[in-house]
């Protein structure tokens, strides 16, 4: 089966094109706005922070505001900023122009407020258009892609079908030497266990553990035992019923493989294969940190059935929940029920997928894309000052 | 069949369709079909246990632990928050 993706000049390979404008902080976004409904292909990141965060919160926001923008995806972004704000909106800009993909950067206060920033960045944003040209697909590799794995409202299904499901696409793009990222640290509480003895190494397999128990003591520091909020409402409605059953089946949606890396929340991708990332089990904070370390693609299992995408990836939405299937169609793209109802084994269903998979990557647009599911939050952790 | 089981160490299993109580249901368990009368309602996606649980003893789902019993749990029992407690911690909702 082959896969066609557009080349950037940096060897990067993208599956979709976009022109990103990035409010470098929250009082650019209106501004920001503006621009992205006068030009074609242009895409919002809603950003609605970017002042005022303490140390670990300001490399969060620095590294997510420059890892959207240098995602593979991405063909031109033009960077929005106030002129006030903590986040140095040009140093950005000059860190994501080293992945050699036109950037441009405009300052509100300097350009004189919303409405001739605007007229500007509209100018400069179809300029770049015009001077990228047309784009062409070439046919490209699975080592080029890089698929992240992620699960929002689960139910027991999840677990069950879906999980295992997404688990056999990821063992297969694995084999086939591309590679899977999967996150959401604290919905694997009670199954870390498990994925530390798949770590490639003692370093790896240390620092798995080592984001747990962060996880477990930050939140006890803040007055919260983590437990507090996992299993939510909705999980136990869906008949889970402790944060380890939920992990458990979580994990099964990262396939078998060794581990072969650990990064922190957003930090580039550099390794093949099956890589973890800290992030919280908040699915939009996650997906957001998984593409900005430069996923492509997002496989996104639910049970309970939920909306949210991302500005600048194709989300596909796996269900084996029949009824949420049957009431959420206008969200979710592929049945995995079949499952449930023995109809399919986990390995015809997951062929159905790799399928469908190949297909968004040579350009199907999934439900997110085609309804403009552009939700972005970052994970931050510290108190705004 | 009405309910999964995942490992012969699994001492609940999962309903696939919405189960009634008094009802036998048939759940496949270490190659073998067992039947089980249910002593309450259980929801699609939702536990019951194919064996009793002993309070205080480890509930198996996946061949591996998901939390305590809180209470004796007999065969047939309804599996959720009410009678299990996550070792790892506890969610204080009641359903």
């Amino acid at each position: 089966m082959k896969l066609f993706g557009y080349k950037r000049n940096n060897n990067s390979v993208g599956f979709r094109n976009h022109f990103l404008v990035v409010p470098t902080v929250i009082c650019a976004t209106r501004t920001a706005q503006e621009i992205v409904n006068h030009v074609d292909g242009a895409v919002l990141l809603d950003n609605q922070h970017g002042c005022n965060h303490m140390k670990q919160d300001h490399e969060k926001v620095f590294d997510v505001l420059i890892g959207m923008a240098s995602n593979p995806n991405v063909a031109g972004v033009l960077y929005i900023g106030l002129g006030c704000e903590t986040i140095p909106t040009k140093q950005i800009a000059e860190q994501a122009k080293k992945t050699n993909k036109p950037v441009e950067c405009l300052i509100i206060q300097e350009e004189g407020g919303t409405l001739q920033t605007a007229q500007k960045g509209i100018r400069l944003l179809e300029k770049m258009i015009r001077d990228i040209g047309s784009f062409e697909k070439t046919e490209v590799d699975f080592s080029d892609v890089i698929v992240a794995i992620e699960c929002g409202g689960s139910d027991t299904t999840s677990g069950i079908a879906s999980n295992p499901v997404v688990g056999y696409v990821a063992d297969k793009i694995i084999d086939l030497g591309g590679t899977v990222v999967f996150s959401e640290t604290t919905e694997i509480i009670g199954a870390e266990h498990l994925l530390a003895k798949r770590a490639i190494n003692n370093e790896v397999a240390q620092k798995l553990l080592a984001l747990v128990n962060k996880c477990e003591k930050s939140a006890l520091a803040g007055g919260e035992d983590i437990r507090g909020v996992n299993p939510t409402p909705g999980n136990i409605q869906g008949g889970l019923t402790t944060l380890e059953e939920k992990s458990l089946g979580a994990i099964y949606k990262a396939g078998t493989k060794t581990i072969v890396d650990v990064l922190d929340y957003a930090k580039p991708i550099t390794e093949k294969g099956l890589i973890f990332m800290d992030s919280p089990g908040h699915d939009v904070e996650s997906v957001t940190g998984m593409v900005s370390g430069g996923a492509q693609i997002i496989i996104f299992t639910t049970g309970r059935g939920t909306p949210t995408g991302c500005p600048i990836a194709p989300v596909i939405k796996v269900c084996a929940n029949p009824r949420t299937y049957q009431k959420m169609s206008d969200n979710i793209d592929f049945d995995a029920s079949t499952v449930i109802e023995g109809k399919e084994t986990i390995s015809q269903a997951g062929e159905r997928l790799f399928n469908e998979l190949v297909e968004v990557i040579n350009g199907k647009k999934t439900k997110t894309e085609i309804l403009k599911h552009h939700e972005f939050a970052i994970y931050l952790t510290q108190p705004t000052l | 069949m009405d309910a999964i089981v995942f490992s012969k160490k699994d001492n609940v299993a999962t309903a696939i369709k919405n189960l009634s109580k008094d009802q036998e249901v048939l759940v496949n368990f270490e190659n073998t079909t067992l039947k089980i009368k249910l002593n309450h309602d259980i929801p699609f996606g939702h536990k019951f246990a194919i064996k009793d649980i002993k309070k205080e003893s480890e509930v198996f789902k996946y061949g591996e632990p998901i939390g305590i019993a809180t209470q004796d749990i007999k065969t047939g029992d309804y599996v959720h928050v009410h009678n299990v407690s996550g070792k790892r911690g506890v969610r204080r909702y009641t359903t």
